[in-house]
């Protein structure tokens, strides 16, 4: 081995425990039958903290294969949240993989192959290697989205998710290929010296377009949106968790990195596409999901507008812009997976429900789960002094340090009629007649729901050192 | 000292109000009343040094207030025998009411509550009383009129007495708007609130032939007014005030109703102090109501027609209470009318004796009601004279001393006597152009007064027994704690009139106020009522032997004769049992429409537009928008794709057009 490839590998080194796990956890599988699920999930997760604990102890800045792929702290910070994502969602899901058998140890292995496709996302630094760790993902994704086949609703999902996907593999390839053709190159730093050096040109608009369309849709921005809800309604609520969590926070990073990296010669173009589905990101998730009854298609939307609002502080093409980004996905993380863990532990003794009129009352049915999705939906709504307020202060602080004005009023008034429904959650829990209370939540849940609880709670208390890695990561593009 | 008078209630409300609830009900009598009583105590240690002493007026100075450009209003107390008069009004009434109300109120399970509002009103009192200018004047003038609206309304639960409690406080902010307005005057014309630089400078307004006499100094609703008529509409204004708190005609709704509180409130709040702060606003400025005629004639004016028109409506009155408010109003008009005249002194002394002889009669009647279990209407009474008999020689002696009885030309007579008769006679001598009117009124009241004291007397405490027998079974006389605040006031109904009048408007004039009321240079009437016609000094006493003849007849010799004659003179008498219509009047006048109003703008202006078009318009295009997105949401697979598309095409098209190209 040369010692190019050498350094390349070990810059690679989570990536490749990833790998070298899930192959070998594939083994296992295969081999211990169907029982297989609790160990497998059980290792998966111990194989994704190593990778992790390495990224974070020996993780260093460096490119490697030749540029394609690029770890600095803006890499770490979001491969982090990424492994969060997955580990979190992962644990949530034994429980529920025992009682609705779906305990098949494919799960894990599929869930461990994602974030490898999402930890390359997140280093990509050339058209190809972005490409090709994209598809990893979402071919993964594929799969998980229909995993209870037994489902019609799960199928169904799935392969929505698949055409969809595949249509906008299909632009953003297309995206690629026209970009390759005005520049000559498919390396973001590459394609950035080509820019600034010949100025823009209506094909490469074309192809811009192309690209942030094929990005878009994987944070499910407005109007590259349309399959979020279904799927989220439809896939097995472990795996909404998942997709609500982990892949957005690859997807972001990766578009964080192609505008700033790739496209920044051009910003003053790409900045008006990304605040056109911000604004309109954040409308269309305000305004839908006050027309929801399911929970987890709420949550759809609700994700949907908070991509919007992430967008914002990206749309200000700053560093504080970035920061603020990386902080609302943080924030936005820790109240998503808190939430799923509270849909998780809904559950009556006839199996688990949905709805949201089913919440009725739980404050005297059960007055501490009530009590931390309260703090969690004022988060979620923004309500000061909780964790929500601060991600949106920050990218609105972003955008009107960057003169987009409108911008920011446009997403506070949309958080004004979002708040609508969080808060309609919190009255229908405290103020209705009680319709009987929910099983005990498992240890696990408690557990996810208690840390996010105190999170969001005691957040002001952490908002400085947050704020300080944030930073950090952030002053890799600058 | 003063200090301690003035703010020793103010402690009292202070302890009782926050702390009432954990010292108890009896720690927050005994703490309240105890310092009343250390607080009138003192003021009649004020009262010998001030006014019969020769200590000259002076200013205790408490805080800074108010120092904004040229405007300057400190907290000080103004000491001099106007005051200490009334300091020894208030607060041995106040002390006395206090101690009264220990035994009146011993059933209510919110006595803490009630004694922290008497002492809040108090020190409010006492503050309108020793106030060294229009602002901190204003400021116990509002005190007094929250302290009132609270006990006013002290049994919250009963609609009626919240009703009172709101027409008291709505009819008085009518008043007090004039009072401001006044305040607001004074301050153009002289720069200052301070009454030191007020009275200083008051008389370069003196009514002069002159050059300067035309020069505009004040414009008010486009009318450019000079020096006279600016003080002429600055006194109207202020008068406004007076009106409204002393209950004139008008203003005078609110009183009668106001019966609704506690009967101790009615005696200490709506007899002896609170309504007589007109009275004393008068008085103290008397400097500037001295330069203005017109003023005057109107302030008498309404003083005597307030006089005449509360007795006839008094005549006819049921409820015990009521008829004893009706009196004050009248007596109020009285004292009105002297002022009106320039005898400021008289108004005065009337308000000192009146102080005594109609908180006599309300704690008097308090105690009847006390006997008879809560029950009001004169009605429902009658034969109590042997049941209650140390009640009802009080009330004797209350009513000896409001109709005035004494001998004239003499100096025997209870306290009405004196004052009473000297305002008729100060009517008779008057100058302005209503003084002949104001004596017939007078005398005729005076008559009335006879006749409907009589009345009440006649029937609560002789004939026939008209109460349930359970109600008469019951009847007992009450607590010494309540009988021995009545004898103290007797002894003041009796005989603070011969002692005082001297002092106050006789021989001892000069000595006793040292210039605490001002008199112009041509305003003679304290000579002149000395040297009226015989028959002048008769009339009050042949009008009061009247009224009580009449009252004799009609209740005692032949109970059927009111009767008849109440049938016989039908509209007549609906007129006054409905004191003159004119609540119903008001309604129609103001309430009505201002409901009308009210409710045009509720339903039309805020239900109709602002709702319409604010929250609800927007709520409701929130939904429609709701509606129309989530029907986006078809479920197809090509509305999906297709959607996408789209995107991409506004977005291509968009940057074609709309960016650098």
């Amino acid at each position: 081995m040369t010692p190019e490839l050498l350094s390349s590998l070990s810059l690679l080194a989570p990536e490749l425990i990833i790998a070298i796990g899930a192959l070998v956890l594939l083994m296992v599988g295969v081999y211990s039958g169907e029982r297989a699920n609790t160990t497998v999930t059980g290792l998966a997760v111990a194989v994704l903290l190593a990778a992790g604990a390495w990224m974070i102890v020996f993780g260093q800045d460096g490119a490697a294969f030749g540029g394609a792929f690029v770890t600095d702290g803006f890499s770490r910070f979001m491969k982090v949240l990424t492994l969060i994502g997955s580990v979190v969602t992962m644990i949530m899901s034994v429980g529920f993989a025992k009682a609705e058998r779906f305990d098949k140890f494919e799960y894990p292995v599929l869930i461990m192959l994602a974030t490898l496709g999402m930890m390359l996302m997140v280093s990509a630094n050339d058209m190809l290697s972005l490409y090709l760790s994209l598809e990893l993902q979402s071919l993964a994704l594929y799969v998980v989205a229909a995993i209870n086949r037994d489902s019609v609703r799960s199928t169904e999902a799935g392969l929505k998710y698949f055409v969809l996907g595949a249509l906008s593999s299909g632009m953003l390839l297309y995206g690629i290929s026209l970009i390759y053709g005005f520049t000559g190159n498919t390396s973001f730093e590459a394609i950035a010296a080509a820019l600034s050096a010949d100025g823009n040109q209506l094909g490469l608009t074309f192809g811009l377009v192309f690209v942030l369309a094929g990005l878009a849709f994987k944070i499910s921005a407005v109007p590259f949106h349309m399959w979020t809800p279904d799927v989220y309604e439809g896939a097995p609520t472990p795996v909404t968790a998942f997709f609500a969590a982990a892949p957005k926070m690859a997807a972001m990073a990766l578009l964080v990195r192609v505008t700033m990296g790739a496209f920044e010669p051009i910003a003053s173009d790409w900045q008006q596409i990304i605040v056109f589905v911000a604004i309109a990101s954040m409308l269309l998730g305000a305004f839908a999901a006050i027309g929801q009854k399911n929970i987890k298609r709420l949550m759809a939307y609700s994700s949907i507008s908070h991509m919007g609002y992430a967008l914002v502080g990206l749309a200000a093409n700053s560093e504080n812009g970035v920061r603020g980004v990386a902080i609302y996905m943080l924030i936005y993380l820790v109240m998503t997976l808190g939430t799923f863990a509270f849909i998780l532990s809904m559950r009556r003794k006839d199996g688990p429900v949905e709805q949201i009129s089913e919440l009725a009352g739980l404050s005297s049915t059960n007055p501490l789960m009530a009590t931390i999705l309260t703090i969690l939906m004022f988060s979620l709504a923004g309500i000061p002094p909780l964790a929500g307020f601060f991600a949106k202060w920050y990218v609105f602080l972003a955008a009107m340090e960057s003169g987009l004005y409108a911008l920011a009023v446009i997403g506070v008034l949309a958080s004004v009629v979002g708040a609508y429904y969080y808060l309609r959650i919190i009255k229908i829990m405290w103020f209705d007649e009680p319709v009987g209370g929910f099983v005990p939540m498992a240890g696990e849940l408690r557990l996810v729901l208690g840390v996010s609880g105190a999170f969001v709670l005691l957040y002001v208390l952490i908002a400085g050192p947050v704020g300080q890695v944030a930073g950090a990561a952030a002053k890799s593009f600058f | 000292m003063y200090q301690a008078i003035v703010f020793l209630p103010l402690a009292g409300f202070l302890i009782v109000g926050l702390f009432g609830t954990s010292l108890g009900a009896k720690a927050s009598e005994y703490i309240t009343s105890g310092l009343m009583v250390v607080v009138a105590a003192l003021s009649w240690v004020a009262f010998f040094t001030v006014a019969l002493g020769h200590t000259e007026a002076f200013t205790v100075p408490v805080l800074r207030f108010i120092d904004s450009g040229s405007l300057q209003a400190d907290w000080a107390l103004r000491i001099d025998t106007l005051t200490a008069v009334m300091l020894i009004v208030v607060n041995t009434v106040s002390a006395l009411v206090h101690i009264y109300s220990i035994g009146y109120m011993h059933h209510d399970p919110h006595r803490p509550r009630f004694f922290a509002y008497l002492s809040l009103f108090t020190f409010a009192m006492l503050m309108l009383v020793t106030s060294d200018n229009l602002v901190q004047m204003f400021f116990g003038w509002e005190g007094v009129g929250l302290a009132s609206y609270l006990l006013i309304g002290f049994w919250y639960k009963k609609p009626s007495a919240g009703a009172a409690a709101m027409k008291a406080f709505i009819v008085n902010r009518v008043g007090d708007f004039g009072f401001l307005l006044g305040l607001f005057g004074v301050f153009v014309l002289f720069g200052s609130v301070q009454f030191s630089t007020i009275f200083a400078n008051a008389a370069t307004y003196l009514p002069a032939e002159g050059a300067e006499h035309a020069e505009t100094v004040m414009n008010f609703l486009g009318y450019h007014l000079d020096k006279h008529a600016a003080i002429t509409v600055v006194c109207l204004f202020l008068f406004m005030g007076a009106m409204g708190k002393s209950a004139q005609v008008p203003l005078h709704t609110w009183l009668p109703d106001a019966m609704e509180g506690p009967t101790p409130v009615s005696a200490l709040i709506h007899a002896a102090t609170m309504v007589t702060a007109g009275v004393f606003m008068l008085a103290r400025l008397s400097p500037l109501f001295e330069l203005s005629h017109s003023a005057l004639t109107f302030v008498t004016f309404i003083g005597a027609f307030t006089a005449f028109f509360a007795a006839t409506v008094g005549l006819v009155q049921n409820d015990i209470k009521r008829v004893i408010a009706y009196s004050t109003c009248s007596q109020l008009g009285y004292m009105f009318v002297a002022l009106g005249m320039g005898f400021y002194s008289a108004a005065i002394f009337h308000l000192f004796t009146h102080a005594f002889f109609k908180a006599l009669l309300f704690l008097g009647s308090g105690s009847v009601i006390h006997a008879v279990s809560d029950e009001q209407d004169m009605r429902k009474m009658g034969g109590l004279r042997k049941l209650i008999p140390t009640t009802y020689w009080m009330m004797i002696i209350g009513t000896l001393a409001l109709t005035g009885v004494g001998i004239p030309a003499t100096i025997i007579g209870t306290a009405g006597f004196f004052s009473k008769d000297a305002i008729i006679e100060g009517a008779f001598v008057g100058h302005n152009a209503v003084a002949g009117f104001a004596f017939v009124m007078l005398v005729v009241a005076a008559c009335f007064t006879s006749f409907y004291s009589w009345r009440l007397i006649f029937m609560t405490f002789h004939g026939k027994p008209r109460a349930t027998a359970d109600v008469m079974h019951h009847v007992h006389e009450s607590p010494p704690v309540m009988l021995v605040p009545l004898f103290i006031l007797a002894v003041g109904a009796l005989f603070a009139g011969v002692v005082f009048h001297e002092y106050f408007i006789g021989h001892h004039y000069e000595e006793f106020w040292k210039g605490a009321i001002f008199t112009a240079e041509s305003n003679h009437i304290l000579h002149d009522f000395h040297e009226v016609p015989m028959w002048v000094k008769l009339s009050p006493f042949v009008a009061m032997i009247a009224g009580f003849a009449v009252a004799y007849l009609f209740y005692i010799k032949s109970p059927e004769a009111p009767k008849r004659l109440a049938e016989q003179h039908r509209g007549l008498y609906a007129f006054l049992l409905n004191k003159w219509y004119f609540d119903e009047l008001y309604d129609f006048l103001f309430v009505q429409p201002a409901k009308r109003i009210g409710t045009f703008l509720w339903k039309r202006g805020d239900g109709w537009v602002i709702d319409r078009l604010g929250p609800d318009g927007i709520s409701a295009r929130v939904v429609d928008v709701t509606n129309r997105v989530v029907k986006l949401q078809t479920g197809y697979l090509y509305h999906y794709a297709f959607a996408m598309l789209i995107g991409v095409v506004a977005l291509v098209t968009w940057m074609m057009f709309g960016s650098s190209f």
